[in-house]
């Protein structure tokens, strides 16, 4: 552990790879919450794919190999996509999923025939384009990491500065209308700033799989909270430490490549959300509906005992729990005598022989409360 | 427009005028040349059948949706001038209730009508928030998430978006739909309230049953407008016959069950 702290400080490729990869999945991270919320979680998909030709396209054009060209490219051709995708789907019938698809296919498929025609030249198998399907973390300089933050930080500022807006657009976007915000300006902007989010983590991720650092931040992080701010502040948190946390494992590992393990984190910490998460995580909601189930079991059997009780004078009178178990011969009869021994514990009921058990006036007390709450006097 | 201006229309102008608007999806028309003219400070009910183009009017008018010809004036001038003039509350059922935030919260938006591009909400704009969801019964929800709402405590707090707009005219679509029997009692004598205060109420409603109780003015719609006026004048059976297409037994029947499900 301390090896990677000290490697984290003095590695010079290690502590470049790592802040990079953080920088990314903050920015990915903010952002892709409103896709989150919006239910747009492919669009990160569909732009990251829509890059390609714009990648390919612009070494074509300039000739370069330098990545800052190849991710203005990408970032041209992403955002092209993602324009079509909202002109497809407001002037025509077809749905948002169909054209993000239609899209998404499009431009990848483009971007393959292309990057296959160019890999025969020579110079630009030196460029490795192709490491731009899983990215190559390693290829990432001091200087790119700077124009990173820096196109990472505008990003974030704007989000910042619109941040209720985005809000409205999100949650509302007819009412926004009526309001007379230009919501169609805001909902350019708002995923523009998506497109450099996703050409940021380009060279580190890759196009193939950097819609996981759109979607699996913000997705983990609406599991842990009802409100948007904290919920952009986790999504940027979980964001970077899957970053950084990819670039030490991937760097401590031999052929171990940065992109996929950097998904690789994110995707743990989803899965644990998924799992731990109070109120919407799985785990707890697993409970909450066996202590419900118990607690209703409880109530049925107290009524049950309870309605015996009214039909005799003696409201104490003991009743076999073979009784009991006939009235609950729907969920075949199983459980009476624990949920007893439960009641018991209440001081509800009392274990009167062996198999008889009877009402404590205190249980009456509860069984009325128990029919109260239920709307109806026992039969 | 000044803001005494803005506060005080001239109530002897047609709070909504609304002229031949015509909708179209592809080739089959939803309104067909709809003419609306709705005095100022009334309670109007739009009602008919499923299918009738009742929600596409009200969008339409708010240019929520292109019309294929149409014009809208407000207190007798175009609509994109007087939109502060307007506030509107939505079919509770267009959001998803699980977005991450609070009931005051969403009231507040309704506040970003009077902002320019990035000025923020002041403390006094929380203020007006807060006091619109105690008029509405909502102020102990202020902090609540709105997933953990009821429906009918859902739609009070579209209710109370709509009051921080602090509008002339109010736009409502269904606004009775799915609550329980206090919240509607507490949405009509909330709208009783803004009429008396001088507002203009446009609902678009369902419930035939409690058109007179609840409007004193009413539409009756179906793709053309099939009669408008004081609901004591038009909303005979001879109206709704040709709104609801001469299904007058089956409709009768449908009243009565409504009736008794809604005393239930």
């Amino acid at each position: 552990m301390f090896s990677f702290a000290s490697d984290l400080i003095f590695d010079y490729t290690l502590r470049t790879v790592a802040m990079g990869s953080a920088v990314l999945g903050m920015v990915s991270g903010v952002l892709g919450c409103f896709a989150v919320l919006r239910r747009q979680s492919l669009l990160g998909d569909a732009i990251s794919h829509a890059a390609l030709p714009g990648i390919v396209l612009a070494f074509i054009l300039t000739g370069s190999k330098s990545p800052m060209v190849l991710i203005l490219g990408a970032a041209v051709a992403g955002w092209l996509g993602t324009l079509k995708i909202i002109s497809i789907v407001r002037m025509t019938r077809i749905k948002y999923d169909s054209a993000m698809a239609i899209v998404l296919s499009v431009f990848f498929g483009l971007g393959l025939v292309l990057l296959t025609y160019v890999q025969k030249t020579p110079q630009a198998a030196q460029a490795g384009l192709d490491t731009f399907l899983f990215g190559q973390a390693a290829a990432i300089l001091e200087r790119d990491v700077i124009v990173m933050s820096i196109v990472g930080a505008f990003g974030v500022g704007l989000v910042l500065l619109f941040w209720n807006r985005f809000k409205i657009l999100s949650f509302d976007p007819e009412f926004g209308k009526s309001l007379g915000l230009p919501i169609p300006l805001l909902e350019v902007l708002l995923t523009s700033l998506l497109v450099i989010a996703i050409v940021l983590g380009l060279q580190t991720v890759g196009v193939v799989l950097m819609s996981a650092m759109v979607v699996a931040p913000a997705a983990s992080a609406r599991q842990w909270t009802d409100r948007l701010g904290m919920m952009i502040f986790l999504s940027a948190v979980f964001g970077a430490i899957a970053g950084i946390g990819g670039a030490v494992i991937s760097s401590s590992a031999q052929r171990l490549p940065t992109g996929p393990t950097i998904v690789i984190c994110i995707s743990l910490i989803f899965v644990v959300s998924l799992l731990l998460a109070p109120n919407r995580g799985l785990i707890w909601s697993w409970l909450r509906f066996r202590r419900d189930r118990k607690q209703l079991h409880l109530d049925a059997v107290l009524c049950d005992l309870y309605s015996l009780a009214m039909h005799h004078d003696n409201r104490h009178h003991a009743h076999s729990i073979a009784v009991l178990r006939t009235m609950r011969s729907d969920r075949g009869g199983g459980g009476v005598l624990k949920s007893l021994e439960e009641l018991e514990k209440f001081g509800w009921v009392t274990h009167i022989s062996a198999d008889n058990w009877a009402l404590s006036a205190s249980g009456i007390d509860q069984a009325m409360k128990v029919a109260a709450s239920i709307g109806k006097q026992p039969e | 427009m000044s803001e005494m201006d803005k506060n005080n229309p001239d109530k002897n102008i047609p709070a909504v005028e609304v002229e031949d608007m015509t909708v179209a999806y592809r080739e089959k028309p939803v309104l067909w040349d709809v003419d609306l003219v709705v005095p100022s400070g009334v309670l109007m009910a739009i009602v008919g059948p499923n299918g009738a183009g009742k929600t596409t009017l009200l969008k339409a008018t708010l240019g929520l949706i292109k019309p294929a010809a149409g014009k809208v004036l407000i207190y007798g001038r175009p609509y994109p001038e007087q939109r502060q003039l307007v506030a509107y509350v939505p079919q509770r059922g267009t959001v998803d209730w699980d977005f991450p935030t609070t009931a005051l919260d969403v009231v507040m938006m309704g506040r970003y009508g009077h902002l320019g591009w990035i000025s923020r909400l002041s403390k006094n704009d929380r203020t007006i928030a807060f006091e619109a969801l105690e008029k509405v019964g909502m102020e102990k929800f202020a902090d609540r998430q709105i997933n953990q709402l009821s429906g009918g405590q859902q739609q009070r707090i579209f209710l109370a978006r709509a009051l921080v707009q602090d509008a002339q005219i109010y736009f409502m679509d269904e606004p009775f739909q799915g609550v329980d029997a206090t919240t509607e009692r507490a949405i009509i004598d909330l709208l009783r309230d803004l009429r008396s205060s001088g507002k203009t109420i446009i609902v678009v409603h369902h419930d035939l049953q409690s058109v007179p109780e609840y409007f004193d003015w009413v539409t009756l719609l179906n793709v053309r407008k099939i009669a408008g006026g004081p609901v004591d004048e038009v909303f005979t059976e001879k109206n709704l016959r040709a709104a609801y297409g001469g299904r007058v037994g089956f409709l009768g029947l449908t009243l009565t069950e409504n009736n008794s499900v809604k005393k239930d």
